[in-house]
């Protein structure tokens, strides 16, 4: 076990390597580049700013040096922001990132298995009907119409939570608006997933032979049931944590959440190439990380998948 | 009684208090706090509270008022210019001199540092192109301090409007003991040193930025607010949201969908701004190369239609590239007149639009953009019977096309003015000039623009005035469509010291709640 998560760890290195090598030759491939502006800058101005950012030495050169850096966990000084180094921009942008992500999710797990739950034990009676159509509107909507719909009735007119803005303006009630919103689909889906793989389960042979043993109907439910029900669930955690991390982005922007996905974007249409890189390098770790702890959980869950 | 007189009391007072606590939608994240390094309109609002440059804009007509310089002199020929500074200094007790003044205008001209919008105080000061090129070292600029409050500064050319220039931040008066003693770091709050109205308490990155009441400010005791933020948003929507809510004081932009609703809230103020919207017209193509044709397309569109029905927002159409200015006559253009104008064409050899070659509008992608290019696309297949295909690209692309590869026919842009003059906007099309993306050119054009540089007043705005009529009204070598407005929602039963004005700078030493 442990030699398997050290190997996928180490994993990580080639698989980073050619993400960055893909990223910085791709993003200087757009056209246009970091200090284009409406009002043209002046050559000899551009001249001293290229100097500044040796982006006046070859392309391979530039390469070798970003590497040397991001060896160092130094990914450089922002084109556009000039006080803040990228790491200062995900030092602060990510934890704020991530307490929303996590949030999202356990809100989505919870909820969603809760509401699949009680669908399938009451498959075809007015709970069941509720929560398909619920998840159907969940699956449906887009985040950016959520958000605002979210806003206008429960921020504005119901005036109970606030519209936007993080922790430092309104304390922890910021967090529950933008959690909820990007929670839903992900919520929606998991229901929908683990009503149909409960349904499925309880129609097999084991579930019988548990209740011919004269089980507890809930012991049925909790221990046996549910084990077996819930992989799916786990196997789609991995694609939607990272539903979540690139979803955070539009949800960054409609709450005005400080977080690393706002940037992300912004850094794309500047062509800030510092600040992508780093956005880019952070995203993959989150996102292989993610896959990994899913596997391993997977592994806890059914007994058939060892490591080596 | 005096018990609820006195729970009346403060409940006023702390009404009062939070009464004085001032919130913007600023726009983007501010690139910098550093004056020196920032662009941009959320950068400058920023600016205006945290320092105070030699001059300040009046708070209704944007012209230079005395700053930290309490009055200033030219010589006779406009060329020299003394600022007198007043007794002041920098919010940690240091004293602000000349010598301070010097060390700040060279360090933003210093080819090292790299900043941008340097050339603006490079290429009117003497010397300063020179050191800006790395042709010369520092002591070729001629800026000096004369005595501890008289700072000298020699000008290439005649510039009477060098005061409200100097209003912009690329003149900013920077501490420079602060940066000396924190390197880059002098911008973080625990450093921070200023001059103006207020001081930086905090900065949240992508969240917002919140400046408190400078006690040290010369003129601490006619500042009315003890607190300002800047919200660091740029999503018109949320913007307009956050207003509507309560959360937000001031907007300065708001969704075009809402527009005819927004336009009947006595709290939204629309009032012209000192820019203009145009499309640039490549003049090396085919057939845009002939002016007749030029002419054609530019009298083929109703502009009263275009702001009446598609922008809605009170914008005003533009004949002329150059918007209402004081002294200045702009060129008269070409009014719509469909007949006139297939005319022309069929002189230009193109009788019914037959035969036009296929052209394109580029706009870079957003749907007001997209809006203005169908209207001007119908107006030409309607007027004129010739198609024009739009395409829109993403903004960092197209103005790669734009100015750097030019592969395009007509493209849309915008032009805001950094100061109050007209010359913000003629220097833009000479030979050569780095903003003359349709590579117009035009000798007789040029020598009007060398001739403004080195007259002043009356004779210097005709020069101007003419430059413009060879432009326009000869050349037609840009396609003007309306001059912007500013358009604001803010309640002013609330607030004063805020005013309309052309360039939508609103000092925060005016802004205060209404008694």
């Amino acid at each position: 076990m442990a030699r398997y998560f050290i190997r996928r760890v180490l994993s990580l290195i080639p698989t980073l390597l050619i993400i960055v090598t893909l990223s910085f030759f791709m993003i200087r491939l757009a056209p246009g580049g970091p200090f284009a502006r409406e009002k043209d800058v002046p050559e000899l101005i551009l001249q001293n700013l290229l100097k500044r950012y040796h982006m006046d030495d070859p392309l391979g050169k530039q390469y070798l040096r970003y590497l040397g850096d991001i060896i160092r966990w130094d990914l450089g000084p922002s084109f556009r922001y000039r006080d803040v180094t990228v790491n200062e921009i995900i030092d602060q942008g990510l934890p704020v990132s991530m307490t929303l992500g996590i949030t999202s999710l356990l809100l989505a797990v919870a909820s969603g298995v809760s509401v699949g739950i009680v669908s399938a034990l009451k498959q075809n009676k007015w709970p069941d009907y509720v929560a398909v159509s619920v998840a159907v509107v969940g699956i449906s909507v887009p985040l950016f119409v959520m958000g605002p719909v979210l806003q206008l009735f429960i921020g504005m007119k119901l005036k109970l939570l606030p519209m936007g803005q993080w922790i430092s303006v309104h304390g922890w009630k910021a967090v529950v608006l933008p959690a909820i919103t990007l929670s839903f689909p992900y919520f929606a889906y998991i229901a929908r997933l683990s009503r149909a793989s409960i349904l499925e389960v309880l129609r097999s042979d084991y579930i019988r032979t548990a209740r011919a043993k004269g089980l507890k109907e809930s012991v049925v439910v909790w221990k046996h049931v549910l084990k077996g029900a819930l992989l799916p669930v786990v196997t789609y955690l991995g694609p939607a944590f990272s539903g979540i991390v690139t979803g955070s982005v539009v949800i960054e922007s409609v709450f005005l959440v400080p977080g690393i996905g706002r940037p992300f974007i912004q850094s794309a249409i500047n062509r800030d190439y510092t600040l992508i890189m780093g956005e880019v390098v952070v995203y993959s770790i989150i996102l292989i990380m993610a896959n990994l702890i899913v596997d391993i959980v997977y592994g806890f869950l059914d007994p058939r998948i060892s490591y080596k | 009684m005096k018990r609820s007189l006195f729970v009346l009391f403060a409940l006023i007072s702390v009404f009062a208090l939070s009464a004085q606590n001032f919130t913007i939608v600023n726009g983007t994240e501010p690139v910098s706090l550093d004056p020196h390094a920032v662009e941009g309109v959320p950068e400058h609002r920023i600016y205006m509270a945290l320092f105070e440059g030699l001059t300040i804009g009046d708070p209704k007509t944007n012209r230079a008022l005395p700053g930290l310089a309490k009055s200033w002199t030219f010589s006779k020929d406009y060329k020299t210019i003394t600022f007198e500074l007043r007794d002041a200094t920098w919010s940690d007790g240091t004293p602000i001199t000349a010598d301070t003044c010097v060390k700040s205008w060279l360090r933003k001209m210093d080819p090292k540092n790299a900043f941008q919008y340097a050339d603006l105080p490079a290429s009117y000061i003497e010397g300063g192109m020179e050191y800006l090129s790395g042709k010369a070292g520092p002591d070729a600029v001629k800026i000096r301090a004369v005595d501890k409050t008289h700072f000298e500064v020699k000008l290439v050319g005649p510039t009477p409007f060098f005061p409200d220039m100097v209003v912009h931040y690329a003149f900013a008066i920077v501490p420079i003991h602060a940066i000396e003693k924190y390197g880059n770091n002098w911008v973080k709050a625990e450093n921070w040193v200023s001059n103006g109205p207020f001081v930086l308490k905090e900065w949240k990155p992508q969240e917002r930025v919140v400046v408190v009441k400078n006690p040290k400010y010369w003129d601490a005791k006619n500042v009315g607010l003890k607190q300002v933020t800047f919200l660091a948003n740029d999503d018109v929507n949320v913007g307009y949201n956050l207003y509507k809510s309560g959360a937000a004081d001031w907007i300065d932009t708001v969704p075009l969908e809402l527009m005819d609703q927004i336009k009947l809230d006595k709290n939204f103020h629309v009032a012209p701004e000192y820019g203009t919207y145009y499309y640039i017209i490549n003049v090396t193509r085919k057939p845009l190369d002939d002016a007749r044709v030029r002419k054609a397309l530019a009298m083929a569109v109703d502009k009263n239609a275009l702001v009446s029905q598609v922008t809605k927002g009170g914008q005003v159409p533009a004949d002329s590239f150059v918007p209402p200015s004081t002294g200045y006559t702009p060129a008269k253009g070409f009014a719509f007149n469909p007949e006139a104008a297939r005319k022309l064409l069929a002189d230009a050899g193109f009788p019914g639009g037959k035969g036009f070659p296929s052209f394109s509008i580029l706009y870079n992608t957003s749907a007001s953009h997209k809006k203005i290019a169908e209207f001007v696309q119908s107006q030409w297949k309607n007027n004129l019977g010739i198609d024009v295909a739009l395409v829109n690209q993403e903004w960092g692309t197209y103005l790669d096309t734009r100015s750097q590869s030019h592969n395009f026919d007509i493209a849309r842009a915008g032009w805001i003015a950094d100061y109050l003059d007209p010359s913000t906007f003629s220097d833009m099309w000479i030979t050569g000039g780095t903003q003359n993306d349709g590579l117009y050119s035009n000798k007789k054009y040029d020598e009007f623009i060398n001739k403004a540089k080195v007259t002043s007043g009356a004779e210097r705005m005709k020069a101007l005035g003419d430059a413009e009529k060879v432009l326009i009204d000869d050349d037609m070598a840009i396609l003007p469509l309306y001059f912007y407005v500013t358009q604001n929602m803010i309640d002013l039963n609330k607030w004063e010291g805020w005013y309309p004005n052309p360039m939508n700078q609103h000092p925060w030493k005016f802004v205060r709640p209404k008694q």
